[in-house]
């Protein structure tokens, strides 16, 4: 599956659409710029879409707690959606399930924000 | 009649491309000794973390490294062995990444993946003074593996025979 980050508004929220593999390289590097650069657009209340990301290994994770800890240190707010069952696995045995807000659907997901 | 014993070696540059070369050629091997997708997921992720960890900890990216990659498959499990070139480590200084202050680190998980995905897992001192992690996984069907589920992230993991 080919590597993509790209991102649309949904009212306050902007949501990141993300396909690919989220690990050593490549993957991880998109993710963390992807993140800066909306936290230099001071978009602060972030969706990330991982539907399309059915692999992810311990980079990729730290590469998400990177992202959780950039936006709630500027005060925002990072929220996932739709995990594939492969990432849900790795959240939940990492006990990084409960520690991100994860959602199923992208509308409540984006009525839940602050 | 008892199957063979197979052993393939391979020594890796320190850098990236070296992860997915790993895990691809393990995924190979496990699929060709017959794991199940499942399995093979398994199997790839902690070879994948394995080869992060010797590029990242034990070479310290540093490219005049190298990785040292073995694979044997027995009769009864497959067994990998991840050497790298560094100054070794102990299992017992390993943060645990699921320690309240660990939580929100940004590294720190790829032993415990490994440890949470093979049956048998375990590091030693290897011979080129480096680090060299050993781990396993039971064949389909294996006579002798354990019958409670080893595949679980607790309990004591030493695949016992080293490289």
């Amino acid at each position: 599956m080919a590597l993509y980050a790209t991102y649309r508004d949904v009212g306050q929220v902007t949501v990141v659409d993300f396909g690919g593999k989220i690990t050593l390289g490549d993957g991880s590097a998109l993710l963390r710029k992807t993140v800066r650069l909306l936290l230099d657009e001071n978009r602060k209340k972030i969706l990330i879409n991982l539907a399309d990301v059915d692999y992810i290994d311990s980079s990729g994770i730290g590469e998400l707690v990177h992202a959780y800890t950039s936006v709630q240190n500027r005060e925002g707010e990072l929220k996932l959606l739709h995990l594939t069952r492969k990432v849900r696995d790795l959240l939940q045995i990492t006990k990084l399930y409960t520690v991100f807000d994860v959602h199923t659907e992208e509308a409540a997901a984006v009525r839940s924000f602050r | 009649m008892a199957q063979e014993d197979k052993h393939l070696e391979v020594v890796l540059d320190t850098q990236v491309d070296s992860v997915n070369l790993a895990e691809e050629m393990c995924l190979r091997v496990a699929e060709a000794a017959g794991f199940d997708e499942e399995m093979c997921y398994r199997i790839g992720m902690s070879v994948r973390e394995g080869v992060i960890n010797a590029f990242h900890y034990g070479n310290q990216e540093r490219p005049d490294k190298k990785i040292h990659l073995a694979l044997d498959i027995t009769s009864e499990k497959l067994v990998i062995h991840v050497m790298d070139e560094g100054k070794g480590f102990k299992l017992t200084d390993v943060p645990d990444p699921l320690a309240e202050e660990n939580i929100l680190s940004t590294s720190g998980r790829g032993i415990f993946l490994m440890r949470a995905f093979m049956d048998e897992f375990n590091v030693v001192s290897g011979r080129t003074g480096g680090a060299e992690i050993i781990m396993s996984k039971w064949l389909p069907g294996a006579v002798n593996a354990p019958t409670n589920g080893a595949s679980g992230a607790d309990g004591e993991k030493d695949p016992g025979k080293a490289h």
